[in-house]
């Protein structure tokens, strides 16, 4: 009995110390969400200091989601994609993920039809910007708020 | 181990607009997380997806860690001809898949 106790004890201590190692190095080395500045900066760039104005591209964005590891988005420009006018590419950006970049597509006149969807992931409830460069290299904007309860990249792994 | 998922209409008409989508099993390490113990996570990415329709480029995606794990992507392109759609897929650590489907224009 006494041998048992103290393998117990001996075990629940050092179950906690590694788990307080563990929690502790976590959050003092866990990489500061970016700001909305940053976001601005990392727009500028990949689109330079050209002028962008929202309208043309809608961003198609749940308002509340659970689960931040998967969340559906769909991007869609109106504009006819033809050869003279298409969609060149649409850069989707994030305010508060640990990088503000999410992913570029890459459209052209074989598209047919300006709209991609994917899953992506978010850390916080921000906003979610996208913008899309036309033939003409006008640039086009969109935002769109969303409400995250279970935020992504919080969760370790093993 | 990895294995992608594409869907492809069989047949179209010249000209139509079709849908396509993909979906490949990866994990898309973000490269931000950590064990218990403290230790980084190591990056692993699908870093650039390309779709090609008879070897002409129709819809390349360049990916950040915040995408989902096993990107899903949906996308459409033109029936121009019969053939076939290539779809590729490279990431860290030297990840590459290629996978392929044949569509009949009529």
């Amino acid at each position: 009995m006494e041998r048992a106790a103290s393998r117990r004890e001996f075990l629940q201590i050092a179950g906690g110390v590694a788990a307080g190692l563990g929690l502790g190095a976590v959050v003092t080395v866990r990489p500061a969400s970016a700001t909305p500045a940053e976001m601005q900066e990392a727009i500028r760039s990949v689109v330079g200091s050209a002028r962008v104005t929202p309208g043309k591209v809608k961003i198609e964005l749940p308002p509340l989601i659970e689960n931040g590891n998967a969340v559906p988005l769909t991007i869609s420009v109106d504009s006819p994609m033809t050869e003279a006018q298409h969609v060149r590419a649409v850069h989707v950006f994030t305010e508060k993920n640990p990088q503000p970049y999410v992913a570029t597509f890459h459209l052209g006149p074989r598209a047919g039809r300006a709209r991609v969807s994917t899953r992506m992931r978010l850390a916080d409830s921000q906003n979610v910007v996208a913008i899309c460069q036309l033939s003409d290299g006008s640039l086009w904007s969109d935002s769109a708020a969303i409400v995250v309860t279970l935020a992504a990249c919080l969760e370790d792994g093993i | 181990m990895a294995s992608a998922l594409i869907n492809v209409p069989p047949k179209a008409k010249r000209g139509e607009i079709i849908e396509i989508k993909t979906l490949i099993s990866h994990v898309m390490e973000t490269g931000f997380r950590h064990t218990q113990l403290g230790a980084v996570i190591p990056r692993n990415i699908i870093r650039r997806f390309v779709c090609t329709y008879n070897g002409t480029e129709v819809f390349r995606a360049d990916l950040y860690p915040a995408i989902s794990a096993n990107p899903f992507i949906v996308f459409s392109t033109v029936a121009t001809e019969s053939g076939t759609l290539s779809f590729q897929w490279t990431g860290d650590n030297g990840f590459s898949v290629t996978e392929s489907a044949d569509i009949t224009v009529e």
